[in-house]
């Protein structure tokens, strides 16, 4: 059975698109199209790790998040901040001038979302004593997703555990409970640097539903700290609040920031095509030895998420710097182990494989040989200008029936030149594809 | 459908190409991914082989509805005692190829375990031909 339901958190706003291509070119799983001047998603193959939001030069790819004013549907109004939200202001705004300003906006608490790790680290450890090596992390919910759609052998690998964020959450839900609150009147949401974290809140991977009731932008948060800090800065109050998380936890989002805390021999990759080549490398079982793999989507991991306003080196060493004057440990491991302890598997998580041909094996051969023979006629350029990444997805798109081989610009000179196809056709192909504006304005009518 | 690759003794740099290949293709074709691992490990094995210890050869690979044939025919020096080589941790390579991870003497039992028939010729001199075949059902 393979998984029916997705969320994304990713969208294209197509009064915005001019179906300039540029996200086509860096999807990492070949989901967008440009059809009738506009991008198109193929829904079931997005892993929302947002690289096509990070190139858009229109701005029309949006991110979807929960509405801040849903908040206050809430008595307790709890905000899980990561550490990568604290170094996105440098060394301008402490801590407490942030908390500060975050209490000020309506919420009644804020906590940090790497609380829960040093009791994570511990399971994570006995985990992978039992489980087949290397096991993966789970940690970033685009990786996650990418080995769902483009690596189903290796899906299995993917630690079945629950992450910093859901574990912290479940132990402050519980905690809440412990001092007398009523479970509807406490709301938790989550500020998050990338797309892929609101996708995993919506719909997570595995049999589990997902303890946290909001997810908000931290673009949108940055800006609303830094306005409020101009504009009543003296007025707001710091707070006293001390951080409750370890050395271990404030480093977990930066790239290493796993490995190094594991027993065994870990790797750690970040940015996407890094991961797809080792991904392609150890499904071909070219990888031996290796205990513990920490993969991330984004360059520079979590500070470089599509939601991190900062500079992302600027913002690891801020980070970095921030989790030095931390203890190693913060003392919550026993107390998470007591109260969470059996509740942090996900599941069972399954693969979510691209249908490119036919799930019937029979008419897949026969369409995939039809593409292999239409990508020898095409010109092996990946040019895009028939609105397909490249030639391979284009004879792709052909025989599944949703493109046709005069989208090619190189096929349409061809014929062009046998007398084959006349211009205005050709023309009317590409104002199909790439939208009239492109093409030049239309013959006035006389 | 058949695919073809040509593979050159002594590069290893490029060995596992065709096993690549062949993995992205029945990727695609959504077989089953326990399926697809053993055909990839057989060939990439073959494929070293062939790298390892042959001047050329041709790979070329087969798949219809019902299984995976894979023909690995070689130019090169040949097995001379293939119930030897057969063994696990037989193994004639040099220690520089055993330095770059090959030669465990691994190879062919490996294929012999992944494959669900499994033929191998050998003329001492001339070289070696495998046909490896995968069914797609249980």
């Amino acid at each position: 059975m393979e998984q029916q339901t997705f969320h994304h958190a990713l969208k294209i706003r197509h009064d915005v698109c001019t179906g300039c291509s540029h996200c086509m070119k860096v999807c990492p799983t070949e989901a967008l199209r440009v059809y009738g001047g506009k991008a198109l998603l193929y829904p079931v193959w997005c892993i929302d790790c947002g690289e096509c939001h990070r190139v858009c030069p229109a701005r029309a790819i949006v991110v979807e998040d929960d509405d801040c004013k849903d908040i206050f549907n809430y008595k307790h109004r709890i905000l899980l901040i990561p550490s990568v939200f604290i170094g996105q202001f440098g060394a301008s705004l402490s801590r407490q001038e942030i908390i500060g300003v975050l209490l000020n906006l309506g919420f009644t608490d804020v906590r940090e979302a790497e609380h829960g790790v040093d009791f994570l680290i511990d399971e994570i450890n006995r985990y992978i004593q039992t489980h087949e090596k290397p096991v993966i992390s789970s940690f970033c919910p685009a990786v996650t997703r990418l080995i769902q759609i483009r690596f189903p052998a290796l899906v299995d690998h993917v630690m079945r555990l629950k992450q910093p964020l859901e574990v912290t959450t479940e132990y402050f839900r519980q905690w809440y409970a412990r001092q007398g609150a009523c479970p509807g009147d406490v709301g938790i949401f989550y500020l998050t640097p990338c797309a892929a974290k609101i996708a995993s809140v919506k719909a997570p991977v595995g049999d589990y539903a997902s303890p946290i009731d909001g997810v908000i932008n931290m673009h949108y948060m940055y800006n609303r700290v830094l306005q409020e800090f101009q504009q009543r800065g003296k007025d707001v109050p710091p707070t006293r609040y001390e951080t409750q998380v370890s050395a271990r936890g404030m480093a977990w989002s930066l790239t290493g920031g796993e490995v190094r805390h594991i027993d065994g021999k870990g790797l750690a990759i970040d940015g996407i095509e890094n991961v797809v080549e080792f991904l392609e490398r150890l499904e071909n079982d070219e990888i031996a030895g290796v205990d513990y793999l920490e993969l991330r989507a984004c360059d520079e991991s979590c500070p470089g998420g599509i939601l991190t306003p900062y500079n992302r080196f600027l913002a690891a060493e801020c980070i970095r710097r921030n989790a030095d004057a931390q203890a190693a440990s913060n003392g919550m491991a026993g107390d998470y182990q007591k109260h969470l302890a059996g509740a942090i598997d996900v599941g069972k998580i399954r693969p979510r494989s691209m249908v490119k041909y036919d799930l019937d094996i029979t008419k897949a051969i026969r369409k995939m040989e039809k593409a292999r023979e239409l990508k020898s006629v095409l010109p092996g350029v990946d040019c895009g200008a028939c609105g397909a990444p490249s030639c391979e997805a284009l004879a792709e798109d052909i025989v599944r029936g949703q493109a046709a081989i005069e989208h090619c610009i190189f096929i349409q000179t061809r014929c062009g030149k046998r007398g084959l196809l006349p211009q205005e056709q050709a023309i009317k192909i590409m104002e199909k594809i790439w939208g009239k504006e492109k093409t030049g304005e239309e013959e006035p009518v006389s | 459908m058949q695919l073809t690759f040509h593979v050159q003794g002594g590069d290893f740099t490029r060995a596992g190409d065709a096993s690549s290949q062949v993995k992205k293709t029945l990727k695609l074709l959504n077989i089953a991914p326990a399926i697809t691992k053993r055909v990839v490990v057989a060939l990439y094995e073959a494929e070293v082989n062939i790298v390892a210890h042959a001047y050329r050869g041709v790979i070329t690979v087969d798949i219809d509805p019902v299984r995976i044939v894979l023909r690995l025919e070689d130019e090169g020096p040949g097995i001379p005692d293939i119930e030897q080589a057969m063994q696990r941790g037989f193994s004639t390579a040099s220690p520089e190829v055993r330095e770059m991870g090959f030669g465990a003497g691994m190879g062919l039992p490996n294929i012999l375990e992944n494959a669900d028939r499994f033929h191998i010729d050998s003329v001492v001199g001339k070289g070696t031909t495998l046909s490896i075949s995968v069914n797609l059902q249980a």
